[in-house]
């Protein structure tokens, strides 16, 4: 993997309240790899989708993040991991507009769309892992 | 029956000494609030559950849980429920109840009987101190969810801006509680004001995602409901470009960068003008 971790924390995101400090919690990463003010929101705008996600989709789970440094460039690594039922079909999943209850549709492909890299794991049955990275300038 | 034995015996304990038994226990509980109660109150409530339990120990009952106790029970939700508004801690509560046992300690003279007595009586007394530290943690909650919903309240206001123009001004993260008291607050306040127009200031939500902007579509389709018109203001630039990345759809609704756009668009739509009056001399 790319970079030297920095620190490593885990967040237990099992309740509304586990929405809203993992966007805090992101909020203070964000600003400490000097992201603009705009990378900042979306940063934290996607990891309150995919933080919803795994509250309201896979049942509860952990959020784990990471601080890269990489040839002078710092970054956030975030993983949202729950062992819900998975995603059988990825890329209805994906798709702009789809949901299998009463959002929007748009929190798993938006996100993708606001972060530097996207990487979606899912097993059916066992549980899905969403790993986003934002680079800072 | 053992238990009806150890009443009884219990009983013996209580009532012979009873009235000084009852003004120690006042008086070590008195101590233990530091003086933030005065000592009649203490007394008046130690008294009726001395009462209370020396009426249910007659009925020959030990089970602090049984309907022999109910009234004990009552009279212990009141005594608790008191010192949680005042704000006095668990310990401070439940102490009420468990100095009752060092208080009798002295009178147990070593006969036979008495300290099975004192055991099935300190068992006692564990059942109803934890009820105390129960009933205590409850209004503890209820307070706590009575002040979320008053802060709620206080946190959105609604305000007049100009004749058939009121403003909503957003600070913090739109949840469904939160979404529900702003959209009653700004319906109402269209009705009060006969307005025809709303603005919805979002400069103080730091973001917006699927949730907050489901909210928001929801809470502008109330309001044409109602057949006002509804404008969004203060979308700073980070927003914008989120909310584009996420592919949400505001669709016709009217959005504005700042307040003042806002209110001059609404101005317009209510058949407002806003000029500038000649610049005085020497202004420009
Ligand atoms: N962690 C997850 N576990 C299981 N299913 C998931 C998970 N995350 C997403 N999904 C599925 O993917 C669908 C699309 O997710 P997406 O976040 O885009 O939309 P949504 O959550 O339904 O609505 P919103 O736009 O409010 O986020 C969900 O409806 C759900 O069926
Ligand atoms: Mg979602």
């Amino acid at each position: 993997m790319s970079g030297a971790s920095r620190t490593s924390e885990v967040l237990e995101i099992t309740t509304t309240a586990g929405v809203v400090q993992a966007r805090q919690q992101v909020r203070a990463l964000a600003q400490q790899c000097r992201l603009s003010l705009v990378d900042q929101t979306k940063l934290i705008t996607a990891a309150s989708e995919l933080a919803r996600n795994t509250l309201v989709h896979g049942g509860g789970g952990t959020m784990t993040a990471l601080l890269l440094e990489e040839r002078g460039r710092r970054g956030v690594r975030l993983a949202f991991a729950d062992r819900g039922p998975g995603i059988a079909d990825v890329d209805l999943a994906l798709t702009d507009g789809w949901t299998s209850g009463t959002g929007m549709g748009l929190g798993l492909s938006g996100s993708k769309r606001l972060v530097d890299d996207f990487v979606l794991d899912t097993t059916p049955g066992a549980g899905t892992t969403v790993t986003i990275t934002k680079w800072g300038r | 029956m053992a238990d009806k034995h150890v009443s009884e015996r219990l009983i013996g304990l209580l009532s012979v000494r009873g009235e000084d038994l009852g003004a120690e226990w006042a008086e070590r509980v008195t101590g233990s609030l530091g003086g933030r109660v005065a000592r009649a109150e203490v007394e008046r409530e130690l008294r009726e559950i001395y009462t209370a339990l020396v009426a249910a120990l007659a009925d020959g009952s030990l089970d602090g849980h049984g309907e022999a106790f109910g009234e004990v029970r009552a009279l212990l939700t009141e005594l608790s429920r008191n010192r949680a508004l005042q704000g006095f801690t668990p310990t401070e509560t439940a102490v009420s109840v468990f100095a009752l046992k060092q208080v009798l300690e002295p009178s147990l003279a070593g006969e036979d009987g008495d300290v099975e007595a004192y055991l099935e009586f300190a068992g006692l007394l564990d059942t109803l101190g934890l009820f105390t530290i129960e009933v205590y943690a409850r209004t503890r909650e209820e307070l706590i969810s009575a002040q979320a919903e008053q802060l709620l309240e206080l946190s959105t206001p609604v305000v007049k801006l100009w004749d058939n123009v009121i403003g909503v001004p957003l600070v913090g993260t739109l949840d469904s509680a939160r979404t529900m008291v702003v959209m009653e607050k700004m319906l109402q306040a269209l009705i009060d004001t006969g307005s025809e127009q709303a603005i919805i200031d979002i400069t103080g939500v730091p973001t917006v995602d699927t949730e907050v902007a489901q909210h928001l579509l929801k809470t502008v389709v109330a309001a044409r409901l109602m057949g006002a018109e509804c404008t969004i203001s203060g979308i700073r630039p980070g927003i914008a470009q989120t909310i584009v990345a996420l592919g949400i759809d505001f669709g016709d609704i009217v959005t504005k960068a700042t307040l003042a756009d806002a209110l001059r668009h609404a101005l317009r739509r209510t058949g407002n003008t806003v000029s500038r009056t000649a610049p005085q001399a020497g202004a420009r």
